[in-house]
């Protein structure tokens, strides 16, 4: 079944706040292998002038996938899950996701197109601080293989 | 995670960021290669939360149509990811990253895994101190990643 091509523009509403915890960015860097103390130690971290321990750069990716699931999963948009494969993602990033804050995610269908017969799903997620300052933009893109209709 | 670098201090942050001035159009600046195990992509699939079973369960993943578990892709980017971060010491130095996913990273169920080369260079000078890295990523010689590139931010 192809995407339902009036989604495009659509915004979801924001996500439940997330919580950074320390001791969930020093899992996530080990998980990565990276050894960066700025990612483990807080007096490195201090030191380089952040609050607390700094998230890998694709931590972001935490926060932005499961708020991303609202569209994907959003019955009317017609998305075989079965069929997705994870085609492109870019970060641009205001600053790095710090230990101890409390982040936002907004997330909005950017794009619908059909390409060689899959079906290319475009997502923006904006992670937002509790100050309403943006941290970083996600953008997604999401390929359901096999599903566009045959043009 | 075993791995061996053309860096000699991976992970250190006690590096100063590399200069603007000292970037040369076409230059490696860091590369390294990681192998990857089965262990790996379960302990990413917990630190992630991405517990989809084509990661580790290699009964699902063939029939699916894949040729045995594969590895993440974002796993594969925090690789290519890491090793930016690795030669800027700072992470906040890292405005842009981006890559398209090209090719899965077959992991096999042995004691020796996948070894997946990650490499950056430099791409083009922008506006001081503005510079963009092209990124690779290979697997038994083939890339996995395309178009796969950085913007930093260097001294």
């Amino acid at each position: 079944m192809a995407l339902n091509a009036e989604f495009v523009g659509r915004r979801y509403p924001a996500s439940a706040p997330y919580q950074v915890g320390r001791e969930k960015v020093r899992e996530f860097a080990t998980a990565i292998g990276d050894t960066n103390p700025v990612s483990h130690d807080v007096f490195a971290a201090q030191a380089m002038g952040y609050p607390d321990v700094v998230a890998p750069p694709t931590f972001a990716f935490v926060l932005t996938h499961s708020a991303m699931g609202q569209a994907m999963f959003d019955p009317d948009l017609g998305l075989d899950y079965s069929r997705v494969v994870h085609g492109e993602q870019r970060f641009a990033y205001d600053r790095p996701i710090v230990a101890g804050e409390e982040l936002t995610v907004h997330a909005v269908i950017e794009g619908i197109r059909a390409v060689a017969g899959n079906d290319m799903l475009t997502l923006r997620a904006e992670v937002m601080d509790a100050d309403g300052n943006r941290v970083v933009t996600a953008h997604s893109v999401i390929v359901a293989r096999g599903t566009a209709e045959e043009g | 995670m075993v791995e061996s670098s053309s860096d000699q201090a991976p992970g250190a942050a006690n590096h100063s960021k590399p200069a603007y001035a000292d970037a040369v159009v076409g230059a490696e600046v860091i590369s390294r290669d990681v192998t990857i195990t089965r262990f790996d992509l379960i302990r990413y699939a917990g630190a992630s939360g991405d517990f989809n079973v084509i990661h580790w369960n290699e009964r699902i993943a063939k029939s699916v149509g894949l040729p045995d578990v594969i590895a993440h892709g974002m796993f594969t980017m925090a690789q290519a990811g890491r090793i930016v971060t690795d030669w800027l010491g700072d992470p906040g130095a890292l405005k842009d990253l981006g890559v398209r996913f090209t090719r899965p990273v077959v992991v096999p169920d042995d004691e020796r895994g996948a070894i997946l080369h990650v490499a950056a260079s430099v791409a083009e000078k922008l506006e001081k101190p503005m510079v963009r890295l092209d990124l690779t990523a290979t697997c038994e010689g083939q890339g996995v990643l395309g178009r796969a590139s950085a913007v930093v931010s260097l001294a």
